[in-house]
């Protein structure tokens, strides 16, 4: 049984939206990072695939752009409690950058500009459920939300959806990445409030 | 960037603990410690923060975060809490929540911006605001096991009336050097000019890049996304520079 807080009550989300447990709800873009942001030119930026054998699929920005566009209208969930609803991206489906790709991985993990890394299960990667973004709410992406480029998979908690990305390496087995290495939850369903590890 | 700390610790779940508020100091106009008594705390390290749940008469519940002030010690736990105005838990937490109290928190969480006491280089604080707290605790934590780690931290705040822990800060400690910005109001006589944070702050009262330091930043985004630059533009490795933002 909850302690309950006589005295509190609370705000509910407006609109009938529906959060999930333990968060609310924000109006502003609250930014999450372990470091300075880095600031990647665009002229040497690179997204790789890299399946299990080695093999490299790489694009360049213009490459990136010529690429078929989706602009996904979708909800965030970050750990630290806030979400926000109805955040327009414009980018790429995995589901294209993935199509060429011949594996038999399971696993993906994601690098980073700056050296962080996130894993995730291929399958959430995969079926319209992430894309690589570039463009937030109409304007191109600001450094300190992940610019030029992120990960966006809004089914699982924010740090999921690497800032700055360079690599999705395929894999057979599954690596935690850096949250996930420090007491983090390995998958982060927020419906499920995986926060930590053993949620 | 070097893989965050692992604490076996937290392969535990962390599950959710009854505090009680055993004390409560008012540490400036908008902000209050709560003292907290939780039995069975796994201890935690300086700069790690906690989940706090309130849940409301009819079930409702919500969560924020709050970084420890304290040191570890047995089961009692500070935190200080900034009263945002039109905040959901904060002024509950700062107006409401009285001595004798309970509210929820779970934790200790947090492996990546810390202090551990192993660690023997110099060590940058650049706090703005309330991102004082988790450094407060570093800075605690360094005292209260005698260590000779040399620790500098510059503060930046609004005006002297906002500084958290000045009694303490002014007592100092052997080996921590600080020094205050004030960006809107100086005290009088202040050689420097009320404003934010420059290159040339972090360049004075900061260490050389070459001493090799771990620098923590701590406090609202755009204070944390320019100083932590800044930083990086005076020679400090990106891997060197841990942050933390506040919204």
């Amino acid at each position: 049984m909850p302690i309950i807080s006589p005295g509190f009550h609370g705000r509910r989300p407006t609109d009938g939206k529906k959060l999930p447990p333990g968060q609310y709800e924000t109006y502003d873009f609250p930014v999450l990072s372990t470091g300075p942001t880095p600031h990647v030119p665009l002229e040497t930026w690179e997204l790789a695939v890299v399946a299990e054998d080695g093999r490299r699929h790489t694009w360049d920005w213009a490459a990136l752009q010529k690429l078929p566009m989706e602009t996904p209208t979708v909800d965030l969930h970050c750990v630290t409690k806030w979400s926000k609803f109805d955040t327009e991206w414009r980018g790429v489906s995995l589901d294209v950058l993935l199509a060429d790709v011949e594996t038999a991985a399971d696993f993906a993990l994601v690098h980073s500009y700056g050296g962080y890394t996130t894993n995730l299960p291929l399958e959430d990667l995969l079926d319209g459920k992430a894309w690589i973004v570039h463009d937030y709410d109409g304007q191109e992406l600001a450094p300190e939300h992940g610019g030029p480029a992120r990960l966006l998979v809004p089914h699982l908690y924010l740090w999921k959806s690497a800032k700055w990305v360079r690599a999705i390496e395929l894999r057979l087995d599954d690596e935690p990445g850096f949250w996930e290495s420090a007491g983090y939850h390995n998958y982060g369903d927020p419906w499920q409030e995986q926060r930590y590890r053993g949620d | 960037m070097a893989r965050a700390a692992i604490q076996g610790r937290l392969g535990d779940r962390l599950r959710w603990r009854t505090a009680e508020v055993e004390d409560r100091r008012t540490e400036s106009g908008t902000a209050t410690t709560l003292v907290l008594s939780v039995p069975d705390w796994p201890g935690h390290l300086a700069g790690q923060h906690v989940d706090v749940r309130l849940t409301a008469e009819d079930g409702y519940s919500t969560q924020r975060s709050y970084s420890i002030a304290s040191v570890p010690d047995g089961e009692h736990l500070e935190l200080t809490v900034q009263r945002i105005e039109d905040g959901e838990v904060s002024p509950y937490l700062v107006d409401t929540l009285l001595v004798g109290g309970l509210v929820e928190i779970r934790g200790p969480v947090g492996g990546w911006f810390v202090w551990q006491p192993e660690q023997a280089e110099p060590v940058l604080l650049v706090a703005g605001g309330s991102g004082i707290v988790p450094l407060m605790s570093m800075i605690r934590t360094r005292s209260s096991i005698g260590s000779r780690v040399p620790f500098r931290l510059l503060y930046s705040v609004r005006d002297p009336a906002d500084r958290l822990y000045a009694d303490e800060l002014r007592k100092g400690s052997p080996g921590l050097d600080m020094t205050y910005v004030y960006t809107r109001v100086t005290p009088d006589g202040w050689p420097r000019p009320a404003g934010r944070v420059e290159p040339d702050d972090l360049a004075r009262h900061g260490w050389p890049p070459d001493f090799e330091p771990t620098c923590y930043v701590c406090g609202p985004t755009g204070f944390v996304e320019k100083a932590a630059a800044y930083l990086v533009l005076l020679g400090h490795s990106p891997d060197r520079v841990r942050t933390e933002r506040f919204g």
